[in-house]
């Protein structure tokens, strides 16, 4: 249901920016200190972007590891890594709190990004009538 | 067909990111401090709000209530002589579970912001998506209650990490529950390290002036009318 919120962000983004023409493909950037599920989100867009432009344009999504940096003592790391291919997906704590000094007040320097990074389009404008 | 690749570089959130930016310029205006009140349904912001703005001593409150459908919540406090505003997600916003800065500032035209000086958002009842979407408030706040679950921060951290202050509610049940309280507290300073918590009961009262207090400090946050 949130992913149906962010979706319908991502189509008029996309389409602002499509001007007219039809969308192929979108590449997205996603931090993965979002609550973003990908699987939910490419299934809300598919439906949100019925009937437009962007209809089925593929949606490549890039993740993009967290990245902290402590105020206190300026040591950086990822707050929440994701699990190794090869490992169980055991639930792990997250740490925002430094793992080095332990002191709170971290800044977040990557892992909050929800971005449509590029479109790619028809080189030409739809036909007109089409739906924009 | 050829094809063309078009660098786009935006958040897919900006037009929502610009509305709450022109709230809060119509904000600052009139000199309005403002908090987006947050938490899971039935956690107790009404009934905190109820208990706080009675005899608050400081700053004129004004409330933007949001709610999918009915004006209950409005009502209860309207009853207060508290200037509301109900939002209704469902009326034209397709019953969104959350507010944006476009629903509020639809809104914005029923309040008289010049004759208050603080303005509480009673946001949906949601623990996910009005975490995302900014309002042009100044400050983001949670009432949690212990009959959720230790658990909850591990499971909704964007929200709790989003929140300048987790109240978290309805104490006097703590007797008849299993609820480990040292435990959700330690989860809440796992997601958002340091972040101020308070223990209040609505019902009974307990912690509420510590709340108020809290308010107060808000409402003077609010710039001069310019």
């Amino acid at each position: 249901m949130h992913e149906l919120s962010l979706s319908s962000a991502i189509v008029d983004t996309v389409l602002r920016h499509a001007e007219g023409r039809r969308v192929n493909s979108v590449e997205m950037r996603i931090g993965r200190l979002r609550q973003v599920v990908p699987d939910s989100l490419t299934f809300y867009f598919e439906i949100v972007s019925r009937d437009t432009l962007a209809e089925g344009a593929g949606l490549q999504l890039q993740l993009v590891d967290g990245l902290m940096r402590c105020s206190s003592c300026a040591n950086e790391w990822d707050p929440a890594p994701p699990p190794a291919e090869d490992e169980e997906q055991v639930m792990v704590l997250p740490q925002f709190r430094c793992p080095k000094c332990s002191e709170p007040g971290a800044e977040v320097l990557r892992g909050e990004e929800f971005e449509v990074e590029s479109i790619i389009v028809d080189d030409v404008p739809a036909p007109a009538g089409a739906k924009s | 067909m050829h094809r063309t690749k078009v660098k786009v570089a935006e958040d897919a959130l900006d037009a929502n990111t610009t509305i709450a930016n022109a709230n809060r310029g119509d904000f600052d205006r009139d000199g309005v401090a403002v908090v987006n009140l947050m938490s899971a349904p039935g956690a107790g912001k009404t009934s905190l709000l109820e208990a706080s703005l009675r005899d608050l001593d400081g700053p004129r409150v004004g409330v933007l209530e949001g709610d999918v459908q009915g004006s209950m919540d409005a009502d209860r406090l309207s009853a207060m002589h508290i200037p509301v505003v109900q939002i209704n997600t469902d009326n034209g916003f397709g019953g969104e579970c959350h507010l944006d800065a476009n629903m509020v500032r639809t809104a914005l035209p029923d309040m008289d912001l010049g004759a208050i000086d603080l303005l509480v958002v009673e946001n949906v009842g949601n623990l996910v998506c009005p975490a995302e979407f900014k309002i042009g408030e100044d400050v983001k706040a949670m009432v949690t209650s212990v009959t959720e679950g230790e658990d909850k921060p591990l499971k909704y951290p964007l929200m709790f990490r989003s929140c300048e202050l987790v109240v978290i509610n309805k104490i006097d049940l703590l007797p008849h529950l299993d609820f480990d309280l040292d435990k959700f507290l330690d989860n809440v300073d796992t997601v958002n390290p340091g972040v101020r918590t308070m223990l209040i009961s609505a019902r009974t009262g307990e912690g509420v002036e510590a709340f108020r207090d809290w308010l107060v400090g808000v409402g003077e946050r609010a710039p001069a009318r310019a």
